[in-house]
């Protein structure tokens, strides 16, 4: 450091140093060359990918549901082309101005608005909020053009489940809507996130959710990074899933279905060669159309409040004392244990069993099996039942159907009762009573069964075979196993069931309104509290007795046999009118409308006026202070819950005795009138 | 010999080696930001030509000044633009908040801007005047440091930590092309390794902290401050050797890219013309500082020779910096690259840098013909 500094050394440290500088900064250019050729170059093809990522967005196209279709291929569940707006919840940008303005273009009432913002509020936030479904092109149009105003709101078109019989097959083919939280976190799907995407919630629907989805559309599209769409790429067409093709016959489902009219009841035909359902009614109903639209909670708070739960399936959830209607069952059971059908009693208004007096609902005389059945008569049912051992007879019960779970394809069913023994032991720590067997032998006490055992049942008595109940076509035809009965056996029943309708019986009015086809079939009244309570006839209708029907016809060569049952009807004299309409509706299909088109005139309109008349007036009585409706799935758990408590049966065991009533006799009024 | 002789002596001494470069490089700019303004001159493409324009006339203009008049001008411009920055600070202060011009009526100056050149101006006035044999003395050190540390504070405040960085930068190498000893930039720079986690953990805005770490690991924020760097490199990267094409970069044209008209313009561009037109674009830079350093070299007074080397110097700050940040090598810190980017304040700090690269170039051809 010794050298003297002058400026010419400072001009050499600046030459120098100004090498450096200038060896960095070409070092560095280097540097960024060698950098963007690697990116550019060695990278490409990831940055590349990345970029089409960025670029391409792929939509799902909701998949056209497969159709449902009943036993002659006419759709019993489509689709409907239509126009319907969504929302993404977590692209919103002001929510509740969003739904004000939607609600005006829309022309939303409160309770829909209030439901829409449940919606969004219950939403997962990308899954897409169905906002409107079934709207008229000017709605949709208001709505589109408005778009860039309402963030998050997608506009389409697409399609909707239609039902063209509404509520007549609502319980059965159950109905569709949006994937809920634990529908999507069970099946995280993307498909389930897709607006417009709607799965099977009950019934059929839900049961056949694989075979009916199909198979998604796609469209890849360019979208900017705010997500607007800039232009279609390329469109896949989704697949329609496949059909799904019932044994039900569309026309009498809807016929049965209209025909209950005012009453909480159910009514089910199957075809006893094949064991085909053709019919499967229960009422009151939903309207799977405005279901499939997302619940709301007029409809709910309606459906909910209804004494008559619309929401339940009676056919396979309906319990009732089966009453007289298990008589010819019996009949056949007392037959198997060696009782000669000609073998008499005598009904003095009742018999002693043991050492007590149990009524019969008449005094008839003297009693052999045919009498039995076709003037249901009590007394000769508690002598054989003690005599032959309800143990051994709920055995037959057993192998007749009841108490049993079918081979169908339904979300649940309820197997009922058949007491025994052995089951009171159990149930209830008690032993067996004599008064238990009078009970049981003509279908009261603890037995309980749903109607379609009771169809099931008679469809077994008909033919002597062990038919089961099937509700998907089929190309072949089962072969059902010989419950071995004698042919004599059989035909001893059946022409005394036949007595019941056309002969002395004590259901008359039954007989067909047709040549040479003869109805037959037996009554029931199943109590649902004592005498002195009511009178089962009047007074409160939940008081009232149900009303119980099963049947076959023609009575020589059986092809269909069902079963009607009508709650808190008063007796079986509500049941067998239905049967009866039901039956020449399906022998002869416009006789069976002349008697409805009669009928729905007198109850206000057919069952779908009756259920849109009764949402208006319930809607504008109530208003909007009802509480949200629940997600379906909850709701059916609910339905199913309600119901299950409803027929678990007494808590305690039973030891009053039975007071039968008197058998509605249709006859005897028919000839005093 | 002949082609001297032949043209006139205006057309002769017109800077051509710098100008055409810097002509082509704006046209080219031009043509990115016509693309980044969706296919179309306004807004961006048409104001970069009327700014490159304006800005070249002033830089011809400038270049005609003797050497007196700048060195003369060196602490005046350097006080003026200090209490610009002042003003700066005070008009936000009464404001009620942060900001870094001051509002004109005609334009929006910056006058953080200003004092890029400023500092290197006021530093080579300072070295020229300071006796030789003081070089290695402390006053060498501290006076220009005291000078660089004024503004960069002023401008840290506003805050804005890209242009401090730049002053500071700009001062720096000209203390270093002064050549006071080499001890103290060993030493400068073993502090730096200290002060640097101090400086993270107490000088820098959080929003700032963030912009660090995102450099680190771009990945860990994709949809917030990772989102910059992620999608410049996704563009950069998409380009591929020859681009996707004029008006056919997806990254920019859908706005996937943020800022694709300015300080992300070296991505927008990379997008369409692939590496092709990065390294025209690295190769034009190259050729522009290789002339400032040549002037800087020739010049014949040292201050004419630090002013011209702090010039290269600046401009060389911009060019790394933005291209480091948009290749991923940086942190985002929001400094344009000179002559591509939209904006009027970088092309006008960029061009008076220019400009006082040809005042020096003019002196050497003078000092040299009059025979020095």
């Amino acid at each position: 450091m010794d050298r003297k500094l002058t400026s010419n050394s400072l001009k050499q440290t600046f030459d120098r140093r100004s090498f450096v500088v200038g060896s960095i900064q070409g070092g560095i250019g280097l540097l960024l060359a060698a950098r963007m050729g690697y990116i550019a170059v060695a990278e490409n093809e990831k940055y590349e990918m990345e970029a089409e990522s960025n670029r391409v967005n792929l939509t799902l196209i909701p998949p056209r549901r497969g159709w449902i279709l009943d036993r002659n291929g006419s759709p019993l569940a489509s689709n409907r082309a239509d126009f319907r707006v969504d929302i993404i919840p977590e692209r919103l940008e002001d929510p509740d101005a969003t739904v004000e303005m939607l609600a005006e273009l829309l022309d939303f009432t409160e309770p829909e608005k209030a439901d829409l913002r449940d919606r969004l509020d219950e939403s997962r936030g990308f899954a897409a909020v169905p906002v409107a479904n079934g709207l008229d092109y000017e709605k949709f149009a208001a709505v589109s053009v408005r778009i860039p105003e309402l963030p998050g709101v997608i506009p389409q078109r697409g399609y909707s489940r239609f039902y063209p019989t509404g509520a007549s097959v609502g319980h059965l083919l159950g109905y569709v809507g949006a994937p809920s939280r634990e529908e999507y976190d069970a099946d995280p799907q993307p498909l389930l996130l897709t607006p417009g995407f709607k799965l099977g919630k009950d019934g059929i629907e839900q049961q056949f959710e694989q075979e009916l989805r199909g198979e998604p559309g796609a469209r890849r599209v360019e979208v900017t990074a705010s997500g607007r769409i800039v232009r279609d790429l390329e469109t896949r067409e989704d697949v329609q899933g496949n059909a799904v093709h019932l044994t039900i016959d569309g026309p009498l489902q809807d016929y049965a279905a209209r025909r209950l009219g005012l009453e909480s009841g159910s009514v089910v035909v199957m075809d006893c060669l094949t064991g085909e359902l053709l019919c499967m009614a229960s009422m009151p109903s939903f309207d799977p159309n405005s279901f499939s639209d997302g619940i709301g909670r007029v409809e709910f708070a309606m459906l909910q409040g209804n004494d008559r739960v619309p929401l339940r399936n009676k056919t396979l959830k309906g319990l009732y004392p089966p009453g007289s209607t298990v008589k010819p069952m019996h009949s056949m059971a007392f037959m198997h244990e060696g009782v000669d059908p000609s073998e008499t009693i005598s009904c003095g208004g009742g018999r002693r069993i043991g050492n007590r007096f149990f009524n019969c609902w008449s005094n008839h005389g003297t009693v052999d099996m045919a009498k039995a059945i076709y003037q249901s008569c009590d007394s000769y049912y508690y002598h054989f039942a003690q005599q032959v051992g309800f143990d051994k007879v709920a055995a037959y019960a057993r192998q007749f159907g009841l108490g049993q779970q079918f081979d169908l394809p339904v979300a649940s069913q309820f197997y009922g009762t058949v007491p025994d023994p052995a089951w009171k032991l159990e149930k209830y720590g008690r032993e067996w009573q004599p008064y238990d067997t009078v009970n049981a032998s003509i279908g009261q006490g603890y037995y309980l069964t749903s109607p379609l055992q009771l169809a099931v049942m008679t469809a077994r008595i008909a033919t002597g075979m062990s038919v089961n109940p099937s509700l998907i076509k089929s190309a072949t035809a089962p072969q059902f196993a010989s419950m071995n009965y004698r042919r004599d056996e059989i035909e001893y029943v059946r022409q005394a069931m036949s007595d019941v309708v056309n002969g002395p019986g004590t259901a008359g009015r039954a007989r067909l309104p047709l040549e040479n086809i003869l109805l037959a079939g037996k009554t029931g009244t199943a109590q649902v509290v004592s005498l002195s309570v009511s009178d089962g006839r009047s007074g409160p209708w939940k008081y009232r007795d149900h009303g119980l029907f099963v049947f076959f016809a023609p009575f020589d060569n059986p092809r269909y046999a069902g079963a009607v049952v009508i709650e808190h009807g008063g007796g079986s004299g509500a049941a067998y009118p239905v049967a009866r309409d039901v039956m020449t509706f399906l022998l002869d299909p416009q006789k069976g409308l002349d008697a409805l088109h009669a009928l729905e005139e007198q109850w206000g309109g057919t069952a779908q006026q009756r259920l849109d008349a009764q949402y208006q007036a319930y809607a504008s009585a109530a208003g909007v202070d009802l509480p949200p409706a629940p997600p379906p799935v909850t709701l059916a758990e609910q339905v199913d819950a309600e119901a299950r408590a409803a027929y678990s049966g007494p808590e305690e065991a039973d030891s009053t005795v039975f007071a039968p009533r008197e058998e509605a006799n249709p006859r005897s009024e028919e000839s005093s009138t | 010999m002949r082609g001297e002789m032949s043209l006139p002596a205006p057309i002769a001494e017109f800077p051509w080696r710098v100008v055409i470069p810097l002509t082509l490089l704006v046209a080219f700019g031009a043509a990115v930001l016509h693309s980044a303004g969706g296919g179309s001159f306004s807004p961006y493409a048409d104001s970069h030509l009327i700014r490159f324009g304006v800005f070249l006339v002033m830089a011809l203009v400038m270049s005609y000044f003797p050497e007196d008049w700048a060195r003369l001008a060196a602490v005046p411009v350097y006080v003026v633009v200090l209490l610009l920055l002042v003003a700066v600070e005070a008009v936000g202060q009464l404001g009620g908040g942060s900001q870094r011009w001051l509002e004109l009526g005609f334009m929006r100056l910056q006058p953080s801007e200003l004092m890029k050149p400023g500092i290197v101006l006021i530093l080579a006035a300072f070295f020229h005047s300071m006796p030789v044999g003081m070089i290695g003395s402390w006053r060498a050190l501290l006076v220009p440091a005291g000078i660089i540390v004024v503004p960069m504070g002023l401008v840290l405040l506003q805050p804005d930590l890209g242009t401090s960085l730049a002053i500071a930068f700009g001062g720096v190498v000209v203390m270093f092309l002064a050549g006071i000893p080499q001890k103290w930039f060993i030493g400068g720079g073993i502090a730096a390794l200290f002060l640097i986690p101090l400086a993270y953990f107490f000088g820098l805005q959080p929003y700032q902290q963030q912009r660090v770490l995102t450099f680190l690991d771009p990945a860990s924020d994709p949809q917030g401050s990772g989102y910059h760097i992620i999608q410049s490199k996704i563009a950069i990267g998409s380009g591929g050797l020859f681009g996707k094409g004029f008006g056919e970069g997806s990254q920019s044209q859908l706005d996937y890219l943020p800022e694709p008209h300015t300080d992300f313009v070296f991505a927008t561009m990379a997008e369409e013309w692939g590496l092709i037109g990065g390294l025209f674009v690295l190769l034009v830079f190259g050729i522009v500082l290789r002339w400032g350093l040549i002037t800087a070299r020739e010049a014949t007074t040292r201050f004419s020779r630090l002013l011209a080397g702090g010039m290269t110097a600046t401009i060389f700050f911009y060019v790394a910096v933005n291209l480091m940040m948009v290749m991923g090598l940086a942190p985002v810190v929001g400094i344009p690259l000179p002559f591509m980017s939209h904006g009027g304040s970088s092309m006008m700090t960029n061009m008076i840098c220019v400009g006082a690269l040809m005042m020096v170039e003019r002196w050497n051809r003078h000092s040299t013909s009059s025979g020095l």
